[in-house]
């Protein structure tokens, strides 16, 4: 299918259809449905075991959903996903680099898998950007948190992806290097203009970040809006009362445990 | 963007390589480990050797039979090893998850850890192979030509048994690691490495003559005892080992895409 320039940006980066996904028994999400348009940043926002790994691990092909369809910049990943993978890129605590190669040499293969053309300086122009000289050419596993965060966070870069996906992004991290690369996100989104999806469960960084919140308990998507309409719906000061209205299934006043 | 619309397979299969020469150059130990096991061997089957030729006329006929068949089943073992050690460590490193998420395809993954195992096989042997002759003056460079034929379907074979071991690991978890030296070790009894087919209970025979490494050194000792090519034998081996790397990549396929649908790249690791 030819579309537009035009048509195309106009398209959501991001659609998911009746997303499901089931492990034997247990249903990890429920009917997900909802789009996420271009150069958003939109929070997945859930206690443990709501889901939001497991929607992003979907989105990102690496695991397959039960049923439902995800459509990322235009085209399905079910059947394309290698169409797209090279223009979106992920970050995670969760998901390792090789700890035995140096930071530099960990993004160098990388920017060969990305296909990136001139990959030592673009290598160079990141370690700049997110101050990693004095530790580019140190192993990996040899970096703090912080330090590793940002590698991590530099391989998620190396693409300039159309969209980028985040899963608790700032986890682990001290409230310096945590606001720090919050700060960098914020001034990164701006310049370049990227939709970015994060996973957290940090309600400050939630609110600081995003233009909109899912709110996800049990697999589903509970709640949707920008962080001040939410805190407006639930009569709450900050998000962290919100999620925890969300996860204790209150709203407007209604107690733990009340139908919904 | 500083990124291409869709990179290009060999530079995706390169960056795999590279990922994987940037850990050995930085261990001089992992390189030295290659290269020590087949030279050990090669001394050992070497002063056996020695000792038999001043004891038996049947080996006499052919000095370098047992140096050469020590040889040739690392080509083997290496090239297992090339293969599924790579990938352990990837499972290891917690890195399937990041490479997957990246345009590198699997069959790409495949060619690369197929090349490691080149790599990693030419290593290992051919400092032993090149020893061989000033400690015995035995050259396996004096099979000829046939020489690459058994290197290269050996080295096929060592590619499918690590694909199957590697989706076995993949599906089962790190646990399961011991299957890719478990594999090896089970075939070499029935390969008839150092004897002839013929020696095995003839029930064992058309298992052996299954395996295209039975037909490799079936084929070698033609060459050093018969001085001939056997076509047959290197036909059998050609053959076999097409439909087992065949069926041994679709297998991996298959555990890939399971381990897909049961979450299992995110969750691999130590």
């Amino acid at each position: 299918m030819t579309v537009s320039m035009c048509a195309a940006s106009s398209l959501p980066a991001l659609a998911i259809e009746g997303l499901t996904k089931r492990f034997g028994a247990v249903t990890a999400i429920d009917s997900l449905t909802f789009s996420v348009a271009r150069g958003s940043t939109t929070a997945l926002l859930g206690g443990n075991g709501a889901g939001k790994t497991t929607t992003l691990s979907i989105i990102l092909g690496l695991l397959l959903p039960t049923v439902g369809t995800v459509t990322v910049l235009g085209e399905d990943m079910a059947r394309h996903r290698f169409r797209v993978l090279g223009r979106m890129n992920f970050s995670s605590p969760y998901i390792d680099l090789p700890k035995r190669l140096s930071a530099k040499e960990n993004l160098t293969v990388y920017g060969h898998l990305y296909g990136i053309e001139h990959v030592r300086d673009r290598v160079a122009e990141l370690a700049r950007d997110l101050d990693m000289g004095a530790f580019l050419h140190r192993p990996l596993g040899s970096l703090s948190s912080g330090q590793a965060t940002r590698v991590a966070l530099a391989k998620a870069l190396l693409n300039e992806p159309e969209l980028l996906l985040l899963d608790e992004p700032t986890a682990s991290l001290d409230p310096d290097t945590g606001d720090w690369v919050r700060s960098y996100l914020e001034s990164y989104r701006h310049r370049v203009g990227t939709t970015i999806l994060l996973a957290s469960h940090n309600m400050g960084e939630v609110e600081r970040l995003c233009d909109r919140v899912l709110m996800m308990r049990a697999g589903t998507i509970v709640d949707d809006g920008a962080p001040a309409e939410l805190l407006r719906r639930y009569g709450r000061q900050n998000m962290e009362e919100v999620f925890l209205d969300v996860a204790r299934q209150r709203r407007d006043g209604t107690l733990p445990g009340a139908a919904e | 963007m500083t990124a291409a619309a869709s990179g290009s397979a060999g530079r995706r299969i390169g960056a795999i390589i590279l990922r994987h020469a940037y850990v050995m150059r930085r261990s001089w130990p992992r390189l030295l480990e290659l290269a020590y096991w087949p030279l050990m061997q090669m001394l050992m089957w070497g002063f056996i050797t020695t000792f038999f030729l001043q004891h038996s006329s049947w080996v006499a006929q052919a000095a370098s039979v047992l140096i050469s068949a020590v040889l040739l089943w690392d080509v083997m073992f290496r090239s297992n090893l090339g293969f599924a050690i790579p990938f352990v460590e990837e499972m290891y490193a917690r890195n399937l998850g990041q490479l997957f998420v990246s345009p590198l395809r699997p069959h790409e993954f495949v060619v690369a850890l197929m090349t490691m195992s080149l790599l990693r096989t030419v290593i290992g042997v051919l400092p032993a192979a090149l020893l061989a002759f000033p400690f015995y003056g035995v050259s396996v460079f004096e099979l000829g030509p046939p020489l690459i034929a058994f290197f290269v379907n050996l080295l096929v074979m060592g590619w499918w048994l690590g694909l199957i071991a590697s989706g076995i690991v993949l599906r089962n978890g790190l646990g399961a690691e011991s299957l890719i030296w478990l594999g090896v070790f089970l075939l070499a009894p029935v390969s008839g490495i150092y004897y002839p087919i013929t020696t095995l209970p003839h029930w064992l025979q058309p298992v052996a003559l299954a395996l295209p490494s039975a037909h490799v050194f079936e084929g070698m000792r033609a060459v050093l005892f018969e001085s001939r090519f056997d076509v047959s034998h290197f036909a059998w081996a050609v053959g076999l080992n097409i439909v087992y790397l065949g069926a041994a990549t679709g297998f991996f396929l298959f555990m890939f895409h399971l381990a897909r649908r049961q979450g299992l790249l995110l969750q691999q690791g130590e």
